[in-house]
């Protein structure tokens, strides 16, 4: 039989069952229906705040931000003890916790024996799988009592001429707000810089120890400063957890308005507010004032968030097995529950 | 001095005339190395002199690499690292009491296989080594010496503050000995210094340790022979041997001078691997 | 040979250089320790109180009548959890492996990269304001608390996790299977479902039990959107607003008389959330292994 050029395409297009000829374009129409669902989330989100919040901003307009007043009674609203109450704990916790974090993250990449390394490491991600109701629970009821008997009395006692250590001591208020915090974003914060620490090349660290630095000096020399970047975006994510974070605060700080120095005096952040408040609100207008605290915190967070993808864009340039492990310690800011 | 000048000269041009007195700059006795329960190189004995270039060759897994790390105590670093026996270096043991493994680094440098620059500007690179020993005064300086030492000045003065990532392979390399030499040490070890590089940049850093070797005792260790025959005044030749129980060594078989091993080994093993009958 | 006129030894300064990185590294394992301690004192004191109020009525009854600390149990709280984490993983995980697809699979690079972008960002969204936004959307259609609501805001915190998980196990899977399966003429759609998707399989499952005890964990975007307080009676309609065990927490740690049991639901939490991660964690491990990640 004598079969021409244009047959034997025919004969290979027949091949393919017609599920094969619409597979394709259904297969790829459902999966991007699916991703721009998961973008339109996004938007819808952003969308609903800003409307919610319209009744508020009508009333206070840009105002809300810097008045101090929560007043359900007179139905006036602002916002700024809160922004200076989520500043201040978010704040605190991350410079406590990104030295410790750092510290934790040396030892399990450099100093840590390989079997300690897998174990110990597991460890500190279980410290992140803590929901954050029960490390609030834990944090009133059996670190608060120590904050007000031990922690205040000692820090007031030696730190006391610092207007940030004086006052009534309590098992609620900053300083127990900012410990809890702290508990959450160390593992955050420690199990991404450990991913980064063991993406940069050992080359790297021999070439420091062959110049004589001493393990240190590789460490602050060389080692770090190859990750800052990673390192910096790890701190923001965690700071952004922080920030965001509401039943664990809403639990410990013991929710009043007002802007005081002191550590040991009780406050309140944008959203513990919202968690505790939202359900009882008595007025639109009040409803209104909580979705528009939602919406700063949505402003925050997008802005900390985003800050962080641009810290670790220079990294993304790198190999792929690099951008797994980042990618894969970014999961870790995803284990803890609020 | 005189004398060893000449003698680079003749090196290059093929001819290598015994050099007079030689001092001995490390005295390997009995060293072994073990990774774990693992044997490494066993029982080598080697004297290495000064202001000369020795090479060591040999098939991969023989423990060349191993071997050079000994000398500056890098070894340490290797979790379950345990060597038996005596490195001397001038006559003091690097693995005895009271060594401090970080001082011993310092006088002994090391160029690694891949260039491994440190994400900083090259003036901090070479600068890193120079503010961790305490210098303040007159880095700029030293800096310039040891770019100029490593024949990399001409192409990096004009931007000296750039990441030392955007050079390219042979002037990272370059960079990555100018670094060692700003320390001053005394020696400088090379782990296949070329292995990574074109021939182009290959050829650029055999000039240099030839130039380098007028303040240096340089020891290189490489896989190519002809790099080996090219700048290296003595040559040794590690082997495998394979154990009854079928685990497999590194030991030294033959060290002479380079040309005697390359035109008259005393070893079959090496004229096998010589003449490329092996490995 | 001459008696050599230096020294390998400490000089005064490498002391100092010396005691500060022996210094550095003792501050690095005490670090490691006080994690630990204080992981080992969470656990602890909460098995200890928790463990305590556990009987089998703790997890059979429901809430006793009134505000009796001693009789009841949480069964209602129970299946509330897993009503509504249930529901969720049944919206996230079909989602999240269908972004996963088009974002490894067969996206272009720039929408690749919006989406990913998009599922990070929703990341870090605080999940209170998840709930916030659940609520305004839902309550403006739907009118009251439910069940589904609460699932609603626990999918939008899952979908991304699943679809990275599930898009990192993708890109392990390796290319050369793809182009066997593709050079046999099998179309790209069966290759992706049949060859790609199968042989990534175990590291979706636990990508997606990760997500799964973390929507367990979640409190704050349940808040306004299914029942906070006291529900009457065992009830596993998605419809009905339904408790949670986290829910219970949060209602009773403040009135001391039912502190035991907002104790006991924290041991029972906690020991789900940390076993199940624990669990996926190694199986992750392994999994990545295998696949040579």
């Amino acid at each position: 039989m004598k079969i021409s050029h244009a047959h034997e395409d025919a004969a290979l297009e027949r091949t393919r069952g017609w599920l094969d000829r619409i597979g394709d374009p259904v297969l790829r129409a459902i999966t991007f229906s699916a991703a721009a669902l998961a973008v339109t989330i996004l938007g819808l989100i952003a969308y609903e705040l800003v409307s919610g919040s319209r009744l508020a901003f009508r009333s206070f307009g840009l105002g809300f931000i810097t008045s101090q007043t929560w007043d359900t009674i007179h139905n006036q609203f602002g916002a700024l003890s809160l922004i200076f109450g989520t500043a201040v704990t978010a704040v605190l916790a991350t410079l406590i916790a990104t030295p410790l974090a750092i510290a934790i993250a040396l030892f399990l990449t450099e100093l840590a024996p390989k079997h300690v390394r897998s174990l110990l490491g597991a460890l500190v991600e279980m410290l992140a799988a803590i929901p954050s109701v029960i490390l609030g629970l834990w944090g009133i009821l059996i670190l608060g009592p120590f904050v007000q008997n031990q922690l205040e009395p000692f820090l007031g006692s030696t730190l006391g001429f610092l207007p940030f250590f004086r006052g009534q001591h309590s098992p609620t208020g900053i300083l127990t707000a900012v410990l809890i915090l702290t508990i959450m974003i160390v593992p955050i914060v420690a199990s991404v810089t450990r991913e980064l620490l063991t993406t940069v090349p050992s080359e790297l660290r021999e070439g420091a120890l062959a110049l004589g630095a001493t393990r240190w000096e590789m460490v602050r020399g060389v080692l770090l400063p190859a990750a800052r970047p990673g390192i910096l975006a790890a701190v923001a994510l965690g700071f952004g957890r922080a920030v965001g974070e509401a039943m664990a605060v809403l639990m410990t700080i013991g929710g009043t308005i007002g802007i005081h120095l002191s550590l040991f005096g009780h406050s309140d952040t944008l959203a513990a507010r919202i968690a505790g408040q939202y359900n009882g609100a008595s007025t639109n207008l009040q409803t209104s004032s909580l979705v528009y605290l939602a919406t700063i915190l949505l402003v925050i967070s997008l802005a900390v968030n985003i800050g962080a993808q641009f810290l670790i864009k220079p990294i993304d340039r790198r190999p792929r097995r690099q951008r797994i492990a980042l990618d894969r310690a970014f999961e870790a800011q995803g284990l803890s529950a609020d | 001095m005189e004398a060893i000048r000449t003698k680079i000269e003749v090196a290059g041009a093929g001819l290598r005339p015994v050099v007079g007195e030689r001092q001995a700059v490390f005295e390997a006795r009995d060293v072994s190395v073990f990774y774990g329960d693992q044997l490494a190189i066993d029982n080598v004995n080697i004297d290495i002199y000064q202001h000369l270039i020795t090479a060591i060759i040999g098939p991969s897994g023989c423990g060349k690499s191993t071997f050079i790390r000994t000398l500056n105590r890098m070894t340490d670093l290797v979790p379950g690292a345990r060597l038996s026996g005596q490195v001397r270096y001038r006559g003091i043991d690097l693995y005895g009491p009271g060594v401090d493994a970080v001082e011993v680094r310092r006088r002994i440098g090391m160029v690694f296989q891949k260039p491994n620059p440190f994400p900083k500007s090259i003036y901090d690179n070479v600068a890193y080594g120079l503010r961790i020993l305490g210098m303040r005064n007159g880095l700029d300086e030293r800096v310039e010496r040891a770019l100029r030492s490593a024949a990399l000045w001409d192409e990096v003065k004009d931007r000296l503050g750039d990441t030392a990532l955007g050079l390219s392979g042979g002037q990272q390399q370059r960079l990555c000995i100018a670094r060692a030499i700003a320390v001053e040490p005394e020696v400088i070890l090379f782990d296949e210094p070329a292995s990574a590089l074109d021939p182009i940049s290959t050829s650029a850093i055999e000039d240099l340790m030839h130039e380098l070797k007028r303040d240096y005792t340089l020891v290189i260790v490489t896989h190519n022979m002809q790099q080996a025959a090219r700048v290296a005044d003595m040559t040794a030749f590690f082997g495998l041997e394979v154990a009854p129980d079928e685990s497999r060594r590194g030991v030294l078989v033959e060290y002479d001078e380079t040309e005697k091993i390359f035109t008259n080994p005393s070893d079959k093993r090496t004229e096998d691997y010589i003449t490329g009958r092996f490995g | 040979m001459a008696e050599p006129a230096f020294s390998l030894r400490t000089s005064d300064r490498l002391r100092r250089r010396q005691l500060v990185s022996r210094a550095m590294g003792a501050v690095a394992v005490g670090a490691a320790l006080l994690a630990v301690a204080v992981l080992a004192i969470v656990v602890i004191s909460v098995a200890h109180r928790g463990a305590g109020a556990l009987n089998l009525d703790f997890f059979t009854q429901s809430q006793a009548q009134g505000f009796n600390p001693n009789g009841g149990g949480v069964l209602f709280a129970i299946v509330g959890s897993a009503v509504l984490v249930g529901i969720a993983t049944l919206i996230a995980l079909p989602l999240g492996v269908l972004v996963a697809i088009f974002i490894s699979e067969l996206a272009p690079p720039h929408l690749a990269r919006i989406a990913r972008m998009a599922l990070d960002i929703t990341n870090g969204i605080p999940t209170i304001v998840i709930g916030i936004f659940v609520f305004t959307m839902l309550m403006a259609i739907h009118g009251q608390q439910s069940a589904i609501a609460g699932s609603l805001a626990l999918a939008i915190i899952m979908l991304p996790l699943v679809a990275r998980a599930t898009e990192e196990v993708l890109l392990l899977v390796p290319s050369s299977l793809r182009e066997a399966s593709l050079a046999l003429g099998v179309s790209r759609w069966r290759t992706t479902l049949q060859v790609v998707v199968p042989s990534a399989l175990g590291g979706i499952l636990t990508g997606t039990t990760l997500a799964i005890a973390r929507a367990a964990g979640e409190t704050a975007p349940l808040l306004f959107l299914t029942s906070l307080g006291v529900s009457s009676h065992a009830d596993a309609n998605p419809f009905h607003p339904l408790q949670s065990l986290t829910l219970v927490i949060f209602t009773y740690f403040d009135v001391p008389a039912l502190q035991t049991k907002a104790w006991a639901a924290a041991f029972v939490l906690m020991c789900f959330v940390l076993f199940t991660s624990l669990a996926a964690k190694l199986a992750l491990a392994r999994y990545r292994k295998k696949l040579g990640g």
